[in-house]
């Protein structure tokens, strides 16, 4: 399973990368996005993977004695989800701007004057 | 200690209350005024605790050190948190010469603040977490300061901007995942105990330099720095006043913390590494401010380049280079933010920072350009200003260190600042031209650039215990069990 995972976040990461060196705003964005997701999973799998074990304490016993999912990871990769929403979300709206602004959505042209 | 909280608490409530107080110009500016002093004193504060008792520790919620959220300042945190009160209020109080309406509508006061909580916290918080969250709200934050104007060229600005930043978080978050999937703890003060013990040289490597890569993105060391001279100077000079002051020395920040708390025994090669980009980074910041005509970007190339001397003196890791490297961050915040400031009055005057349409200032505005002299020559490093003491506190440094060559390179590029800014210097102020001014150069500007040029003067003047303070920074920052044990207490 890690090696799963670890694959599927490396292709993540490589497609991220490609698209980020693509000149339209649409496709840099979407590079953004794998790129963060790769790095979403790349945590989750580095915190260790462990099945059908939450970190609950049972009934009747103070504290977890068993292997259980380590919470943390998950927790990271829940903020940084949120944060590459949000940022995801601005940099659309943001890039819509640029498109209306410069009539382009070739990042080359932004800067040009016309 | 409580106290610990305020540098944040201070500007999220000043935020809020300016989002709901009216969006007249007047209120905006004296709540933003008003807060900004608060976060000053709150900054001063925590710096005069940390002075009297040590690293001061706060857990947040109680939860005890590697499990909970930590704030932490040792001098050097306490020391940049006053500077950003410093910039915070210096930044509010210009804003009573004049701001672009619209601009001051769509939320320049409440996003100032939020970028100043964001850098407050930054500096500090105990946890690497944390860091990338804080990161994110400053970065939030100045993308929309960025972005608040349709101009072609800031759009085009905000982009490369917003592009570059994300991907550099992208890279400080895989880093930290490593991080965490090797130690279990993204605690700056655990990971400082534990990785030590753990660390193989290779993983120490990989990890250092996916770090060493995220932060000098956001400190703007060559070559990842040409996003910097590219956005700085299309927003109002205010804005670009923050951002220059601030922004890149969190990054600075980053790497004098990671660099010193954990891969302080990385392979030698790395610091190499971080001495040759310092190195490029200072050479080739000047020769393109030499290039430039324009009064802002000079500026940005500049800042760009003194970036440099604070990351060569870390890779030296000696008290003294350190030390050094420290006090020229405090010189830089101080007297950047105030040249930002005289191009915005420059702006004003003649509606340009373009050496074509300047010139004259000096016959028409004596006392302005005496002030503008104070901040100008002392990034030049004229002597006895604070610039010419940061330099040789770093000159020092690198000789002692044995690092002549970049000792010599530190003489060289004074030698370019110097040329730079004196060219400066003369075509803006001292160079007949029969352009007029356009507008009044505004009181309330000048008064904060003179405050901050007293501030320079200050520095100059109280230098030696001021070198003593950034001495024992230096120290702490060196030898960890202050940190570490502050934070962890009995902790194994």
């Amino acid at each position: 399973m890690e090696g799963l995972l670890a694959l599927a976040s490396g292709v993540l990461y490589a497609a991220g990368i490609y698209l980020i060196l693509r000149r339209r705003l649409a496709q840099l964005i979407i590079g953004l996005g794998l790129l963060s997701n790769g790095t979403n999973l790349l945590i989750f799998a580095a915190g260790g993977l462990t099945r059908a074990r939450p970190p609950v304490v049972p009934d009747g016993a103070n504290a977890l004695m068993d292997r259980y999912a380590d919470p943390v990871p998950q927790a990271l990769v829940l903020t940084a989800i949120v944060i590459g929403f949000g940022l995801l979300a601005f940099s659309l709206v943001l890039a819509h701007r640029v498109h209306a602004t410069a009539g382009s959505d070739d990042i080359d042209d932004v800067g040009r004057e016309r | 200690m409580r106290l610990l909280v305020l540098p944040i608490l201070v500007p999220l409530t000043t935020a809020a209350v300016l989002i709901l107080a009216p969006k007249r110009p007047n209120p905006q500016r004296w709540i933003s005024l008003i807060g900004s002093v608060l976060l000053l004193t709150s900054a001063v504060l925590v710096f005069l605790r940390v002075n009297a008792a040590g690293v001061q520790v706060l857990q947040i919620s109680a939860w005890p050190a590697p499990f909970g959220i930590t704030l932490v300042a040792d001098l050097f945190a306490a020391f940049l948190v006053v500077a950003v009160g410093l910039v915070g209020t210096a930044v509010a109080g210009v804003t009573f010469s004049g701001l672009d309406p619209r601009r001051e509508a769509f939320g320049y006061h409440p996003l100032v603040q939020i970028l100043l909580m964001g850098v407050a916290g930054a500096f500090l918080t105990g946890d690497l977490f944390n860091l990338y969250v804080w990161f994110e709200v400053m970065l939030v934050a100045s993308f929309v300061l960025l972005a608040l104007n349709r101009t072609r060229a800031q759009m085009d600005a905000a982009f490369k901007y917003v592009a570059i930043n994300l991907i550099a978080s992208s890279i400080f978050l895989t880093a930290l995942g490593l991080l965490y999937g090797a130690t279990g703890t993204l605690n700056m003060a655990h990971l400082a105990r534990v990785w030590p013990t753990m660390s193989t040289s290779g993983f120490d490597t990989v990890l250092a330099v996916l770090f060493l890569i995220a932060f000098s993105i956001k400190a703007g060391l060559f070559p990842l720095f040409f996003w910097l001279p590219a956005s700085y100077h299309t927003p109002p000079a205010a804005i670009g006043a923050v951002f220059a002051g601030l922004l890149t020395k969190v990054g600075v920040y980053a790497l004098v913390r990671v660099f010193t708390l954990l891969f302080h025994n990385a392979p030698p090669p790395l610091f190499t590494l971080l001495l040759v980009m310092s190195a490029a980074t200072m050479v080739i910041g000047l020769v393109a401010a030499l290039y430039e005509r324009d009064f802002r970007r000079v500026l940005s190339f500049n800042l760009v380049g003194h970036i440099g001397y604070t990351t060569a003196s870390l890779s030296l890791l000696t008290p003294a280079a350190l030390a050094g490297a420290i006090f020229y961050v405090l010189h830089h915040i101080v007297v950047i933010t105030n040249l930002f400031l005289v191009s915005s009055v420059l702006l004003r005057l003649r509606r340009t920072t373009d050496r074509a349409g300047l010139g004259g200032i000096y016959r028409d505005h004596p006392v302005f350009s005496v002030l503008a002299m104070v901040p100008l020559f002392s990034l030049a490093g004229v002597p006895p200003l604070s610039g010419f003491l940061g330099k040789l506190a770093i000159l020092k440094g690198t000789f002692d260190a044995g690092a002549y060559w970049v000792g010599g390179l530190v003489l060289v590029v004074g030698l370019l600042t110097l040329l730079s800014m004196g060219r400066t210097w003369a075509d803006t102020f001292w160079r007949p031209a029969d352009t007029a001014d356009l507008a009044a150069p505004g009181m309330p500007s000048l008064i904060v650039i003179a405050a901050l040029s007293l501030v320079t003067l200050a520095m100059t003047i109280g230098a030696e215990p001021l070198f003593e303070l950034v001495s024992r920074g230096a120290q702490q920052l060196l030898h960890r069990d202050e940190y570490v044990n502050a934070v962890l207490g009995g902790l194994r």
